[in-house]
């Protein structure tokens, strides 16, 4: 269902869902378990393999770390949880952060997984992000295998004579291939000025026209945020 | 055949802006519909000719015209009809292609020129029929092989409807039948070719005219033959047929 939707309608609804689920209060609990609910109908509906789904929502550990750690430092109130002393008000940020972030991702993730990056890209041009902006992020897709083959290339090029990075004395000739490696993108991105120069380019890109959105589909796609805005309205005036 | 020469340069010079000089007072004439090698050593002044040949360097003295028309890199309306005219095909055609598919880069030359919709869609559709990669046309470039990509980066020019293809280094990387493929394709174009090369078999393969170009001047201008013939002149620019040729 979602896959066959055009991508800024998808961009929209991921946008609205996040702001809903973080204008609720974390107090209001109920709200949180009718979001968490809304995104995994929605990835089943999609087709998305639950497990697949949270593999690829781990990309946040990094960033949720500091939250883990935020129930232990602070202070006010403490009470004694499992046998550990947590600060109340740390307790209620940190649950905070971490729930609302994983909302946030998950409903980033099933973004990414019904629509590929190109279209993503299109759904921004079409959102009227900048122009140069959308450029270089579809620069960046195109030449990222490029630059990654080279970067392969030169490696496989050091070890060939031996180098094999182990520890800190190596950082240099790290470093080293890092620069040439810069340099060449760089001298490439001439090239490729010259060779869209030789094209007549004169600023912008040509811009292919999808079908346009009919009612349905907007519809569809905005009832998520929708009943997430209703579930969070409703906790808030029932006063769970 | 008209009268009107498709290149006509006529003593070119270009020093860049460090001093170095690359070109030295450069004549050549290409008729319509000719097929005519460009050889050289490395640092002849190869590209740089190349890069006059669309206003991408801007004529310093000495002028170049294209089907008659002047190349000012002054005068931008011009520009962009002579860069319409002369497709240039770069050595590496991850250069070339740059757009997220294979068909979105073929449009993107006519798209700059006013191309839109049906009519934008079937030179797209031709252009790729001709190098015989039609069937690629939503494959993103990374995904082709060398080869394919390599007529991919010739279709995205044809679809401009050159008046002149230039190639730079066009069999290079290539592998023998890959080779031979472009080849087959480069021939059955109706179209003035300047091809510029290290491979001279490939030069007698698809040119009857060569001229070399050496220290930033032409010194030599003659059928293919003739040239790849004359092993003292070739000796002379850092050029050799490889072992074991000849054209007798």
């Amino acid at each position: 269902m979602t896959h066959s939707l055009p991508a800024h309608v998808k961009i929209l609804t991921v946008l609205a869902f996040i702001s809903v689920s973080v204008a609720t209060p974390i107090t209001r609990w109920p709200a949180f378990i009718a979001f968490f609910s809304l995104l995994i109908f929605t990835a089943v509906m999609s087709k998305i393999p639950i497990l697949l789904l949270f593999k690829r929502a781990l990309i946040e550990v990094p960033f949720v770390f500091f939250a883990i750690l935020m129930p232990f430092f602070g202070e006010g109130e403490k009470f004694s949880i499992f046998g550990l002393s947590v600060y109340r008000d740390g307790l209620l940020a940190g649950t905070s952060i971490v729930v609302k972030g994983t909302l946030g991702v998950l409903a980033a993730v099933i973004l990414s997984t019904t629509t590929t990056a190109r279209e993503i890209l299109r759904g921004l041009e079409k959102l009227k992000l900048p122009m140069i902006m959308v450029q270089i992020a579809s620069f960046m897709l195109r030449y990222i295998n490029v630059i990654s083959d080279e970067m392969e290339r030169m490696k496989v090029a050091r070890e060939s004579r031996g180098f094999i990075a182990t520890g800190i004395k190596h950082w240099k000739v790290l470093a080293t291939a890092a620069a040439a490696l810069f340099i060449r993108s760089y001298e490439r991105g001439e090239r490729v000025h010259l060779a869209m120069l030789s094209r007549g380019f004169d600023g912008a890109l040509p811009s292919l026209d999808g079908h346009a959105v009919t009612a349905r589909e907007w519809i569809t796609a905005l009832s998520i945020p929708g009943l997430a805005l209703i579930a969070s309205l409703t906790a808030l005036l029932i006063g769970w | 055949m008209s009268n009107v020469p498709s290149l006509l340069i006529k003593e070119l010079a270009f020093a860049y802006p460090d001093g170095n000089q690359a070109l030295y007072g450069v004549n050549l004439t290409i008729q319509k519909g000719e097929r005519v090698a460009l050889l050289g050593p490395n640092g002849a002044g190869k590209t740089t000719l190349v890069m006059h040949m669309n206003g991408i360097h801007p004529t310093m003295q000495g002028e170049v015209r294209i089907s008659g028309e002047l190349v000012d890199s002054k005068n931008k309306e011009s520009l962009k009809a002579i860069r319409s005219k002369v497709g240039i095909v770069f050595q590496d055609p991850d250069d070339q292609l740059f757009m997220p598919t294979v068909g979105e880069d073929v449009a993107f030359g006519p798209y700059n020129m006013g191309l839109r919709a049906d009519a934008l869609d079937k030179v797209v559709k031709d252009a790729l029929t001709q190098v015989g990669m039609l069937d690629y046309i939503d494959r993103p470039p990374h995904h082709l092989s060398f080869g394919q990509r390599r007529r991919v980066a010739v279709a995205t020019v044809l679809a401009m409807k050159p008046e002149i293809l230039v190639l730079d280094e066009p069999s290079s990387n290539l592998d023998p039948a890959s080779r031979r493929e472009l080849a087959d394709i480069l021939r059955s174009l109706d179209i003035t070719i300047v091809m510029v090369t290290h491979d001279l078999p490939y030069a007698f393969e698809l040119c009857e005219r060569s001229v070399i170009l050496s220290g930033g001047i032409i010194v030599a201008d003659d059928k293919t033959g003739q040239i790849l013939n004359d092993e003292k002149l070739l000796k002379s620019h850092r050029l050799e047929l490889p072992v074991g040729f000849s054209f007798k």
